[in-house]
């Protein structure tokens, strides 16, 4: 399980807050103009990172705010916490050597060579 | 029935026993990876694995590899609950799946290894008006299909299953359930051991530890694959890689529609038999079956963000274990003894995809999500004969990945009960 920093609240436990997904995907600002492929990449088609990701989160049985984290995927590991509307920032992570590996601090399913 | 000279039999075995069974051969081969192959497989996993197996035996396709970055069963197949049924309540699933049930049950004879498929039936469990209405309109759906499914009350459910506790005063009382009876379980292992044979003896190179990281694309047409252990070309690829599916389809430049997760699921002490069904409930989100090992198989749900760490968190298995444990009061006192997590690739409408893309020579097979274990013959069935036709199978066309732009989408999130 998670421990969660919430910008409003503080650390708690994950079972508090429900994930909202993939962030920073911008509500098509014409949507009469968009062909179906392009409604169909808003509504449905998702980058689902194996790395660094940033996604959205929402205390849910907290606050009830919703913010943004930096995690990533293959490790679980929290990077950064920030406010709705602001910028994502620049983090170092812990990415997979190759596309499909395992990170260094990974699941244990080594299938290529960890990092020294 | 694959010719292979070195068919299982009893006389196979009695011969082995001679020789202290020290002479048993490998039951596939360790190939040298060739320059060029016709048909790639990404994935050596059921589906994977009976894709490539279909490919040779029902469409002729002679030169067929099979890159597994990992080892063959090491991921889902080996970390799902077993389950196989085709109870779905729509057309589209409903046929699909049936179609898979159906190989399930002469899987066996085809394959010459014993998969230890048995029907033992699976049960899905109401608790509430609404699931009781939910459940008979995916009975009846079931019965238009030519599914097989009952109805049972309580009464029925508690002389088909003993030990569930049907007393009126619990919190989810037992309103009833359909069973399935053609449904049940089958050992996920030999499954995928027992194509990765099949595939083998008719001439399919299967290549472990073996990770793709890149696909070469050539004016729209896909001409080969990049890997750990050098390039491999190829005009036809079927990408088969269940929860890195958006992974490998982002180095062709694909956006899928898919989130990938962590699934968990847990297994007990082992004790003698006490359970000979599978029991789900779609509400409090339990399922459970007995493994012929004597371990008590259980199923948990899916955490709610992406991630792709093969670790989910404890609180979605206590969920699980207070579920099973209000149903089967009998349980509360057992030891759990291993507990594991997978990641599965969950499709916006729970449904698979299996498809044509706009790159020529490229298909996905991916979006199985919690559900793709009892789908694995069918699955590599529809899939073969997409990759070796360049179109869809009858089967597979409503599975397009056009879908999602034409909104004709197959919804079986609550439908097909949520534990698959």
């Amino acid at each position: 399980m998670l421990l969660i920093n919430c910008p409003y609240c503080g650390e708690r436990e994950q079972e508090e807050f429900s994930c909202g997904g993939e962030a920073h995907i911008e509500r098509p600002k014409n949507p009469p103009d968009l062909n179906d492929d392009q409604w169909a990449d808003y509504l449905f088609l998702r980058q689902n990172i194996k790395g660094l990701q940033y996604e959205r989160w929402n205390h849910s049985f907290g606050c009830r705010q919703w913010f943004n984290v930096a995690r990533n995927t293959a490790t679980d590991e929290i990077l950064a916490v920030y406010k709705m509307g602001e910028k994502p920032p620049v983090v170092e992570s812990n990415d997979p050597i190759t596309p499909c590996g395992e990170p260094a601090i990974g699941s244990g399913n080594f299938s290529t060579s960890k990092k020294s | 029935m694959i010719k292979s000279p070195k068919k299982y039999s009893v006389f196979s075995l009695v011969k082995n026993a001679f020789s202290y069974h020290e002479n048993w051969q490998p039951a596939w081969k360790n190939p040298e990876i060739k320059k060029e192959y016709e048909a790639i497989i990404v994935g050596g996993g059921g589906h994977g694995l009976t894709t490539a197996f279909y490919l040779a035996k029902n469409h002729g396709v002679k030169n067929i590899a099979v890159v597994e970055k990992g080892w063959i069963g090491g991921g889902n197949t080996g970390r799902n609950t077993t389950i196989i049924r085709s109870n779905y309540l729509w057309d589209q699933s409903a046929a699909i799946y049936d179609h898979a049930l159906k190989l399930w049950e002469g899987m066996s004879q085809e394959l010459n290894y014993n998969v230890m498929f048995s029907q033992r039936g699976v049960m899905n469990v109401a608790h509430n008006l609404h699931d009781v209405r939910e459940l008979k309109r995916r009975w009846h759906a079931n019965r238009l299909n030519g599914v097989d499914c009952e109805w049972l009350d309580t009464k029925e459910v508690k002389k088909f299953c003993p030990v569930i506790n049907t007393s009126p005063n619990i919190r989810y009382p037992v309103m009833g359930a359909t069973l399935q009876r053609r449904a049940g379980t089958a050992r996920h292992d030999a499954v995928a051991w027992g194509y990765a044979r099949g595939a083998d003896s008719m001439g399919v190179d299967i290549i472990q530890n073996c990770e793709v990281t890149g696909i070469n694309i050539n004016n729209g047409n896909v001409t080969g694959i990049e890997t750990t252990r050098g390039t491999i070309n190829s005009k036809k690829i079927g990408v088969v890689s269940a929860g890195h599916s958006s992974v490998i389809a982002k180095m062709a430049g694909i956006k899928l529609p898919l989130e990938s997760r962590p699934l968990q699921a847990l297994v007990s002490e082992p004790v003698k038999p006490v359970i000979d069904t599978v029991v789900m409930s779609n509400t409090i989100h339990a399922y459970v079956s007995q493994s012929d090992k004597g371990e008590l198989v259980i199923g948990a749900g899916t955490d709610g963000y992406n991630s792709y760490s093969q670790r989910g968190g404890f609180n979605i298995v206590e969920d699980t274990i207070m579920a099973i444990v209000e149903l089967f009061p009998l349980f509360s006192r057992m030891k759990m003894l291993r507990h594991w997590g997978g990641i599965v690739d969950i499709c916006p409408d729970a449904s698979p995809i299996i498809s044509k893309t706009h790159i020529n020579g490229l298909y996905f097979n991916c979006g199985w999500g919690t559900g793709g274990f009892k789908a694995t013959p069918g699955s590599g069935w529809v899939f073969a004969h997409t990759i070796a036709n360049d179109q869809p199978h009858a089967l597979n066309a409503p599975f397009s990945i056009n879908r999602f732009s034409s909104g004709e989408l197959v919804d079986e999130h609550g439908a097909a009960a949520v534990a698959h």
